[in-house]
């Protein structure tokens, strides 16, 4: 009977990560471990210049002299970085390559995760329904990238970091490690030394990108780490809109995942970066899942640019991120949206730095948490100004909900004002899911999961609406099989 | 149409309604009333099964079906709808998505097909404007910010809109002006129907004024104590519930 009970939890537990599958694709790896010789199997393997490997070599020394951060609050047990791969890509020649040259089996796992990667079926959609151009990353490498010739004929340069790297190489010497360098955090580090391919996006001055860019992140070998590198550049009154969307089969063993997002946006330019993070979460008693150690920054270098960071996590057993804005340019503004639910064991310390170094400069964070199960969540931002920065003013909303009577919620905000005319704005509030507001909804007929879903749904309200339309209905779903089970 | 049958009910251990028992007949209006702390609210959360309101006696049915055995969402698709003497706010929810999602949920539970999204609109349009409600306030986050008069209209709003079998309101004239009190009512009133019974619970008269019951009973000390016709009401108005209060002592 309870193997019968156990079975029916485990099939149950399926149905909720409905991305947890293997697929099996041929696939190479470099040889397990972490050394100088894996650092130039990655390079060669990619066929990279000289500068490249070098730039690569000099972050491994560094990160050899780092230690691991402590400073989260997140317990795990401690990382063997010799027992892991760091390189592992579906075997097949490197280069770019069409659609029509992709391993079907590839196309395959892509349609089971719901994104098309077929031109002609995205034209083929609703007129007028916004298109996405994708970038598909499996495991190290880039598979294939959508909709390049629409984009290039607009000037917009989006494609993989490989290929960056080898088409359009003095752009990314000159902006990669700009924004993050490498010895910036342990982390980042390791990144800078093993990174494996990612996404790159270059918007000439003036040009408003003319679809939605995505990429969408894949972790499907066992045993293996994914270190993707992303770099956007938005030149001078560019636009650009950026999703990201992740998911990783289920594992028993915890797997790594430390990439760089760099973001760099010029006068009058705008960025907007939306992530909808779902890796796999581990299971109920915490086996398994993503170690998501992630570090994301733009650098708002010329006047009044803008960043806007919206971010959605569900998934990973770990997080441990804070997209951050460095407002330099005068009049520059940075925005910072966030869901972070925790459920079961889910640990996630996340928030942003809002660096204001420019007068004039204007930054707001909204961030909700939802902790349900034994899980812990914590909000970590810092908000500084600088001397120079006149003027400066951010306005934090910090919000927490709890389910359940076994979670934790922290917020710990860091507010450095380091001259007279900044304004800083702090709003905290922590609540728990209310029994009144859950009877109030039953008695109108609502099942317990419905209610939850609609408090729930309505108290990341304002987050939500930040999301480009088919991503905030994504959300809203993931947000509710997230907490499946929370009550009761 | 509503049967109780000695009901008793503890909260925290506390028994607060003893071998109380009732009948409601559909197509009838009956009104409970009582003096403070006899038992009315208490009453109306055990019948909607709100947790924390132990059962320990007794029995209640719907129609002929066990309500006790029921979670509250299944007692609400059965047709049991509560007005609440404080209704809850719920942020970030409009009211019309709310209305909306309970509609849905309850005819998926008696297995009837969705309401379309433009027959849900007429259908709440035709209803708000019998109340005389602004429908812009139904485009805001439920109950959040409303006055105690706008609170209790949204409430006979969802009781119109979800059309219940059996209908409990609880303190309903509480924190109304007169002429709320008088739209109010006529709402309620606009809702008798013969295949419907109502139990509305009040500490006052005034309300019996415009919602005429065919059945007056008194609640004190958790059981009834006397039932009669609406000149019942008067009396209590006239002479206090001290009579009561003595019996039941």
């Amino acid at each position: 009977m309870a193997a019968v009970a156990q079975t029916t939890e485990q099939v149950l537990e399926l149905e909720r990560y409905k991305h947890g599958f293997v697929s099996e694709i041929d696939q190479e790896f470099a040889p397990k471990g972490l050394s100088e010789a894996t650092v130039r199997f990655i390079s060669a393997k990619k066929g990279e210049p000289e500068w490249m490997l070098e730039w690569r070599l000099e972050a491994y020394r560094r990160w050899l002299a780092l230690e691991e951060p402590t400073w989260a609050r997140v317990g795990y047990p401690k990382i063997d970085y010799q027992d892991a791969y760091y390189y592992a890509a579906p075997k097949e020649k490197t280069g770019p390559k069409s659609l029509d040259e992709v391993d079907p089996e590839l196309l395959a796992v892509y349609e089971k995760l719901g994104i098309s990667l077929k031109e002609q079926e995205v034209l083929a959609g609703v007129e007028g329904a916004p298109r996405y151009a994708v970038d598909a990353v499996f495991d190290s490498v880039s598979v294939v990238t959508t909709f390049k010739k629409e984009l290039s004929a607009a000037g917009v340069i989006f494609c993989s970091m490989s290929e960056a790297i080898r088409d359009h190489g003095d752009l990314v010497r000159q902006y990669l490690g700009s924004v993050v360098p490498q010895s910036d955090n342990y982390f980042a580090c390791l990144n800078s030394a093993v990174f494996s391919d990612g996404s790159f996006v270059y918007v000439p001055p003036g040009v408003r990108c003319p679809m939605e860019l995505s990429t969408y992140f894949r972790i499907n070998a066992a045993e293996s780490g994914q270190f993707e590198r992303t770099l956007i550049i938005a030149d001078k009154g560019a636009y650009v809109s950026y999703l990201e969307g992740c998911t990783a089969p289920m594992r028993d063993e915890n797997q790594l995942h430390a990439a760089v997002v760099e973001l760099v946006v010029l006068d009058d330019a705008e960025i907007k970066y939306s992530t909808v993070q779902n890796w796999y979460p581990g299971d109920k008693e915490g086996r398994g899942g993503i170690y998501n150690f992630v570090t994301k920054r733009a650098d708002c270098r010329g006047d009044r640019s803008k960043v806007s960071w919206t971010q959605v996590e569900t998934g990973s057993a770990i997080t441990w991120k804070y997209p951050s804005c460095v407002l330099r340019g005068e009049g520059s503004s940075g925005e910072f949206y966030s869901i972070a639910i925790t459920n079961n064991r889910q640990q996630a310390d996340t928030g942003t730095k809002m660096i204001h170094l420019g007068a004039n400069t204007r930054s707001r964070i909204i961030a909700k948490g939802i902790s349900a199960g034994h899980s812990s969540s914590t909000y970590r931002g810092l908000v500084s100004a600088h001397p120079k920065a006149k003027g400066a003013r951010n306005f934090t909303q910090c919000d927490s909900l709890l389910i359940g009577k076994h979670c934790a919620a922290h917020t710990t905000p860091y507010i450095e004002a380091r001259n007279a005319s900044a304004k800083f704005e702090h709003e905290a509030t922590t609540t728990r899911l209310s029994d009144d507001q859950l009877f109030y909804a039953m008695q109108r007929g609502l099942s317990q999961e419905e209610a939850v879903q609609l408090l729930v749904n309505g108290f990341v309200k304002d987050v939500l609406q930040e999301l480009p339309m088919e991503f905030a209905v994504e959300a809203q779903k993931l947000v509710a099989i997230s907490l499946e089970g929370s009550v009761g | 149409m509503l049967s109780i049958r000695n009901l008793s009910v503890a909260v925290e251990d506390k028994p607060i309604l003893s071998g109380l028992s009732l009948d409601v007949p559909a197509g009838e209006v009956h009104a409970i009333m009582g003096p403070n702390g006899a038992g009315k609210s208490t009453l109306s959360y055990a019948l909607a099964g709100k947790p924390g309101y132990e059962v320990t006696g007794g029995s209640a049915a719907l129609d002929g079906a066990d309500l006790l055995a029921l979670d509250p969402s299944e007692r609400a698709a059965k047709g049991l709808f509560l007005s609440f003497q404080y209704p809850i706010e719920i942020p970030g929810v409009p009211a019309l998505t709310f209305l909306r999602t309970a509609l849905n949920a309850q005819h998926k539970a008696r297995g009837e097909a969705e309401i379309s999204a433009p027959d849900f609109l007429r259908l709440v349009r035709g209803k708000a404007a019998a109340l005389k409600m602004d429908f812009d306030m139904l485009k805001r986050s439920l109950n959040v910010g409303f006055s105690g008069g706008e609170k209790k209209r949204m409430e006979i709003l969802q009781m119109a809109v979800l059309s219940p079998r059996l209908a409990i309101l609880d303190e309903t004239d509480s924190g109304l002006d007169i002429d709320a009190l008088r739209i109010v009512s006529e709402g309620v009133n606009a809702m008798r129907a013969p295949d419907r019974a109502m139990l509305v619970i009040t500490h006052y008269q005034r309300l019996l004024d415009y919602i005429r019951p065919d059945k007056v009973h008194v609640l004190s000390a958790g059981t009834i104590v006397a039932s009669g016709g609406p000149e019942l009401a008067l009396e209590l108005e006239r002479e206090g519930y001290d009579k009561y209060v003595k019996a039941a002592a």
